[in-house]
């Protein structure tokens, strides 16, 4: 088997409410399809993981055929399969794992199971036009599912873990102060919105774990449940007091104390380990106040903000595929056919049970070339 | 040639010729681990059967998590393959099982009942009487729930045997759906067999958190 150095790879992502397919021919993005279940969820105002699991079995092949059409390639072509084998829902993870060992076995290709944290790192080398990614960078992740503040010294090799969220991550919090403020799932579009005409400093929010105290043990972790008990706290006491709840002042301060917590600790990181990069991804990237006050934060730190194209950020399997294509091309092995699903899988785990026994195709393809 | 997968009770993959002979028996019986063990037995199975025509899987009932895993892989497995998929009732492939071998025996098979467990307290159940011309299960009642005190009750009052399941046989799916293709029929729809809705509640008022 002679495999191009730029493969062609098929990433399956269903950890979450997407259903991600992905094709990239080594960094070269080919398509990145996405079908979601969030509809099915609005009514719940949160993820149903048995709604979420069924709505990937549905959408899989669908996705699989829509997504082999736009990147013009036939099954085939393809030079491996690379699907998330966690973080995630287990049992959204495991619609996902057992596709893509059906379609490798089908193929005979090798089969890639990787990391969907260190995924949406990847997502970023797939911009065409932003230049090469640098190392290392600290890169912030925030969505409805996770907030992690990672260091990467190689996406391929070296990712560390500085801190994550100690209870909901960021999105949950967005949706769940959505729904004391009684505005719609999901959250964070509407919170946006209401915010547009209130007043940030209107109403000082706790910024979780950002105390002196904290710095020792939580400096890089995030907390958002007491910033949602406290803004909790606020609305009733001004509805037992009889004063109509300003929704756009309430917003806006929360979200900015959310903003500020995610930038500060994640420029603390920047200074605090000499890299003046960083990276942001996940689907809360799409919070336009989040990006400019990160953005111009970090100018005034020295620090380069690196934000990939938002279809990129939010889950997707191009990020799964070019994750894969990365470690293909770095001379990983092919993962055994004996994983599955990890919820918990930690980011220091990029690649899951590389098979030690098996030929790594990067290898071949640069014996071939030299 | 056709591939039968089932992950509705264990996870079972196996190869048949169309004449129905066995190429391939894989089983596992834990009752977890599907996601993990099926990449494997699909491969022994597809070593065995090289150039399949048609994936048969199994629809369930069975607990949801493990049955899609099968699911999503013969789907999967079939695109890949450029072949299509034949949905079988999981009971179906029991039924099967239990005909064909009082058969061997000269044994009268009595109207039965297929049995699994369906958690929360309840069974599934399928109701078979005999073995009909075209070597398929005669199903006389699709796969229900039952609150496990009603079951024997339910099945007295259907006179049916009970006959619980450990395991279903992906050979026996994939030979219920050689026999349905030979016959033009279909066995079941492409939907999975989950028998209850998502366990979901809708949201209520937030909490109050002041006292
Ligand atoms: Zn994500």
């Amino acid at each position: 088997m002679v495999l191009m150095n730029a493969p062609l790879v098929l990433g399956i992502e269903t950890s979450c409410d997407e259903t991600g397919i992905g094709i990239v021919r080594g960094r070269q993005l080919l398509s990145n399809t996405i079908a979601s279940s969030m509809d099915e969820h609005a009514r719940y105002g949160g993820v149903v993981p048995e709604v979420a699991a069924r709505a990937h079995l549905e959408a899989l092949q669908p996705s699989i055929d829509a997504a082999l059409a736009e990147a013009g390639v036939t099954l085939d072509e393809i030079d491996a399969v690379a699907v998330t084998s966690g973080p995630g829902l287990a049992g959204a993870l495991m619609v996902g794992v057992g596709a893509a060992k059906g379609l490798a076995v089908a193929l005979d290709k090798p089969l890639y199971a990787v990391n969907h944290l260190v995924g949406h790192i990847a997502a970023d080398i797939l911009d065409a036009e932003a230049g090469e990614l640098e190392y290392p960078t600290v890169a912030l992740l925030v969505s409805g599912g996770h907030t992690s503040l990672l260091l990467v010294r190689d996406l391929t090799s070296d990712v560390e873990l500085l801190g994550e969220t100690m209870d909901d991550a960021a999105g949950e919090a967005f949706d769940k102060v959505a729904r004391l403020l009684k505005l719609p799932y999901p959250g964070g579009p509407e919170i946006d919105r209401a915010a547009a005409s209130g007043d940030p400093t209107a109403i000082r929010f706790p910024r979780g774990l950002s105390r002196a105290s904290d710095m020792a043990s939580h400096r890089y972790d995030f907390s958002f449940s007491g910033l949602k008990t406290a803004v909790a706290r606020w609305v009733e006491q001004h509805e037992a007091a009889g004063q109509p709840v300003p929704v756009a002042d309430v917003a806006a301060s929360f979200r900015e104390a959310v903003v500020d917590v995610l930038v500060t600790k994640a420029l603390d990181a920047c200074e605090r380990y000499g890299v003046p990069r960083l990276l942001l991804g996940g689907g809360v990237i799409a919070n336009k106040r989040l990006r400019d006050v990160a953005t111009e934060r970090a100018a005034a730190a020295g620090v380069a903000v690196r934000i990939p194209p938002l279809r990129l950020c939010t889950d997707n399997g191009a990020m799964i595929a070019a994750l894969a294509a990365e470690l293909i091309v770095s001379g990983s092995r092919p993962s055994t056919l004996a994983f599955g699903a990890d919820s918990t899988l930690p980011v220091t785990e990029i690649q899951v049970a590389e098979d030690p026994d098996a030929t790594a195709p990067g290898r071949i393809a640069t014996r071939v070339a030299s | 040639m056709i591939i039968g997968i089932d992950t509705s009770l264990g996870t079972a993959v196996a190869a048949i010729a169309r004449d129905g002979e066995v190429l391939a028996d894989e089983q596992s019986a834990n009752a977890l681990g599907h996601a993990e063990v099926i990449g494997d037995l699909l491969r022994r199975a597809s070593r065995a059967a090289p150039t399949p025509t048609h994936v048969a899987i199994g629809m369930g009932p069975g607990p949801f998590t493990g049955l899609r895993v099968g699911i999503a892989t013969a789907r999967a497995f079939a695109l890949g393959c450029g072949i299509p998929v034949v949905p079988v009732p999981s009971h179906d492939g029991v039924a099967l099982g239990i005909l064909l071998s009082d058969a061997l025996t000269g044994t009268e098979t009595p109207r039965f009942a297929v049995v699994t467990d369906a958690r929360r307290r309840e069974f599934a159940y399928s109701v078979y009487d005999g073995i009909d011309d075209d070597g398929l299960p005669i199903r006389i009642l699709d796969a229900t729930l039952s609150p496990r005190d009603d079951l024997d009750a339910r099945l007295a009052e259907a006179g049916a045997v009970r006959y619980d399941a450990t395991s279903v046989s992906a050979a026996m799916v994939a030979l219920a759906a050689a026999r349905a293709l030979d016959a033009g029929r279909e066995l079941a729809g492409s939907e999975p067999l989950y028998l209850r809705s998502p366990d979901v509640v809708a949201a209520h008022a937030p909490k109050r958190v002041s006292a």
